[in-house]
């Protein structure tokens, strides 16, 4: 199929490239080597530990990624749900129609099932105080679907249409509504309320970890589930 | 060497090997696997670097970004596999046409 023209072009860019590379890759690490040990005022770590007692969780880096950097973590929520679209527009309707699994695959997605989702929800709980939280936890879930999808499991078509979305996209609303909420009390776009930013963030991370591991088994599936018209 | 350097040195050769394979492979699975480990490059050096901390805590704003980050990289190449489907389906090979101008020759 293939026909690949003999010039010297080609030739001689198959031997540059291994150097170009080397020289990249050489430049690379000198600058990571040149980079001065860590002072005083190196990293963020500081900064985000001494304004821990604002967020009302405990785990730096859910405070990072909910409460200092909240913008960034809803924007990526909408690329998910962009990714998704993208899909879905690219894919008809789901390609793959696998024959029965084997027993094996059946009685290990009975037994790794229920384990899944537990560890998703210790996951989440966790992330309030330790490494954890909305993506660990949506990562799980959207591994236990496609567990059950190769065990041929298929989406009801009564809960493909509507409430699959409602899923998909709870997470990027809830996100959204509780943003807008400290508006109302005079204060700033995503700036929770001090006394009520744990159970807000444990709500934002409950909707998110279920509209993730969603969507990424979801997107796993390729295509968009039947259901009924 | 401290362990963050080495890690952080591991990061851009997991990156260099990746951008290698990008530009040798014509096939379009192997140019987005490619894509994916010079991603994982990055991540690696993100992390890495961000234990250069004086008071050894890891900092925690790169990690936020990585984890960001991963779950970004889990849906682009979900959507650049669909489109890699789809232009299979619709020229019939697995790599893009080099050069229009070539091809018509």
């Amino acid at each position: 199929m293939q026909t690949r023209m003999p010039g010297s072009r080609s030739t001689l860019g198959r031997r540059l490239l291994p150097v170009l590379l080397a020289g990249l890759c050489g430049g690379l690490a000198l600058t990571i080597l040149s980079l001065s040990p860590p002072g005083p005022s190196s990293g963020l770590a500081d900064e985000v530990t001494a304004a821990l007692a604002q967020t009302g969780v405990t785990s730096p880096v859910t405070a990072v990624l909910l409460d200092f950097r909240g913008y960034d973590t809803l924007l990526e929520m909408a690329v998910l749900l962009l990714a998704l679209g993208g899909v879905w527009s690219l894919v008809a309707h789901l390609p793959r129609i696998d024959g029965r699994p084997g027993i094996m695959l059946d009685r290990l997605t009975r037994l790794y099932l229920p384990l899944m989702l537990v560890v998703a929800g210790y996951l989440l709980w966790a992330g309030g105080t330790a490494p954890g939280g909305a993506f660990q936890s949506g990562a799980v879930l959207g591994a236990a679907g496609v567990v059950l999808t190769l065990g041929g499991w298929r989406l009801p078509p009564r809960l493909a249409g509507w409430p699959l979305r409602l899923v998909l996209t709870a997470g990027l609303v809830i996100f959204i509504a509780v943003g807008l909420l400290p508006i109302g009390f005079g204060s700033l776009w995503l700036d929770y309320p001090r006394a009520w930013a744990g159970g807000l963030i444990l709500l934002i991370e409950t909707t998110a970890s279920l509209s993730i591991g969603a969507t990424l088994a979801a997107l796993f599936l390729g295509g968009q589930p039947r259901g009924d018209p | 060497m401290t362990p963050a350097t080495l890690y952080a040195l591991t990061g851009v050769g997991l990156f260099a090997i990746g951008l290698y394979a990008f530009i040798r492979h014509a096939h379009l699975l192997r140019k987005i696997l490619a894509f994916n480990v010079m991603g994982s490059g990055v991540f690696l050096v993100l992390i890495g670097l961000a234990r250069r901390t004086p008071t050894g805590l890891t900092d925690p704003v790169p990690q936020a970004m990585v984890i960001t980050g991963i779950v970004v990289a889990v849906a682009a190449t979900a959507l650049a596999l669909s489109l890699m489907l789809r232009v299979v389906a619709t020229i019939g090979r697995t790599e893009l046409p080099d050069d229009p101008a070539r091809r018509a020759e």
